[in-house]
């Protein structure tokens, strides 16, 4: 009953499918898309970090690091461009976003 | 080593419940709330793995920035969500299938996997034993000496992010009366005060 690497394997696993279900199911709320990207980001950080730890180097650490802050940035983005979007268009539904469709 | 275990599966069965409620609940601050659980107890992973920075790191940024910013622009837009739900029903027997058959794949490949043999002779950074030095005094050795071009790029990132998302949200209105300091300051004398006395005026 011990507990190795292939536990948190298979819960990154679960999450990151999570994740993808969830951008297939919610496919017109922006705000659960961008949460479950958060969700797949996690997943990669808890294998990044179950390997590091498994192995013993530490760079996987450091790697989860810069991942955290990629995501961060990316929701400070995501939802900046959201809010402008509701601004200008009253409505967040991702198929009333075709302005660039020509 | 049975608490190990036991503290394992309280963790990664709340997370993966968390993670699941995200994306069902009815109500994205429902599903805020839940994602926060889902980082806590991924956070509660990682210490039991032995990495407490970013642990800590995890609670910190995500439950205190990225989650409470969901929060502030769930509640900010006013949409009507219920409508934004509608081809949830419609999206899921393929998405299940999709899911399944993914999530298949991946515990298929965890189950077999082995480390190279060659893998133990590529690592870069050893952990040092945690009683020489803890995990953050640790991270910060590596990352402030061979990773300080990544740091400062991640630096970079964030300021790109901050940036940009002040560019986008910023909003000029064109008449829009502002107080010019300048201006009365350097207002010249064209009032002049007169002493007017009671019932006879100027």
């Amino acid at each position: 009953m011990t507990i190795g690497l292939g536990h948190y394997l298979a819960l990154a696993a679960v999450l990151f499918t999570l994740g993808i279900l969830g951008i297939f199911l919610n496919r017109k709320n922006v705000i659960i898309i961008l949460m479950s990207i958060e969700l797949i980001l996690l997943a990669v950080n808890i294998n990044l970090v179950a390997f590091s730890t498994h192995l013993g180097d530490l760079v996987g650490q450091v790697f989860a690091l810069l991942v955290l802050t990629v995501a961060a940035a990316e929701a400070a983005i995501g939802l900046a461009i959201l809010a402008v979007y509701f601004r200008n268009r009253g409505s967040i539904a991702v198929e009333d976003i075709n302005l660039m469709k020509g | 080593m049975i608490l190990t275990a036991l503290f394992f599966y309280l963790f990664a069965g709340l997370c993966a419940a968390a993670a699941f409620m995200v994306i069902a609940a009815r109500n994205p601050v429902h599903s805020v709330l839940f994602l926060i659980l889902a980082f806590v107890n991924a956070s509660g992973l990682f210490v039991m793995m032995g990495a407490e920075f970013l642990a800590m790191i995890l609670i910190v940024v995500y439950v205190g920035a990225v989650a409470v910013l969901f929060l502030f622009v769930v509640m900010m837009l006013d949409v009507d969500f219920a409508e934004l739900r509608q081809g949830f029903l419609n999206y899921l027997p393929i998405g299940a299938l999709i899911g399944v058959v993914f999530l298949i794949e991946l515990l298929l490949v965890v189950a077999v996997w082995a480390i190279g043999p060659g893998v133990p002779k590529t690592i870069t950074a050893p952990i040092p034993p945690a009683e020489v030095y803890s995990n953050t005094e640790a991270l910060g050795l590596v990352l402030y000496t061979r990773y300080a071009y990544f740091f400062q790029i991640a630096g970079l990132v964030l300021l790109v992010a901050m940036i940009g998302a002040i560019v986008l949200t910023l909003r000029h209105k064109p008449n829009v009366r502002r107080q010019n300091i300048a201006d009365q300051v350097a207002r010249p004398r064209e009032i002049e005060l007169k002493q007017v006395r009671p019932g006879q005026g100027i």
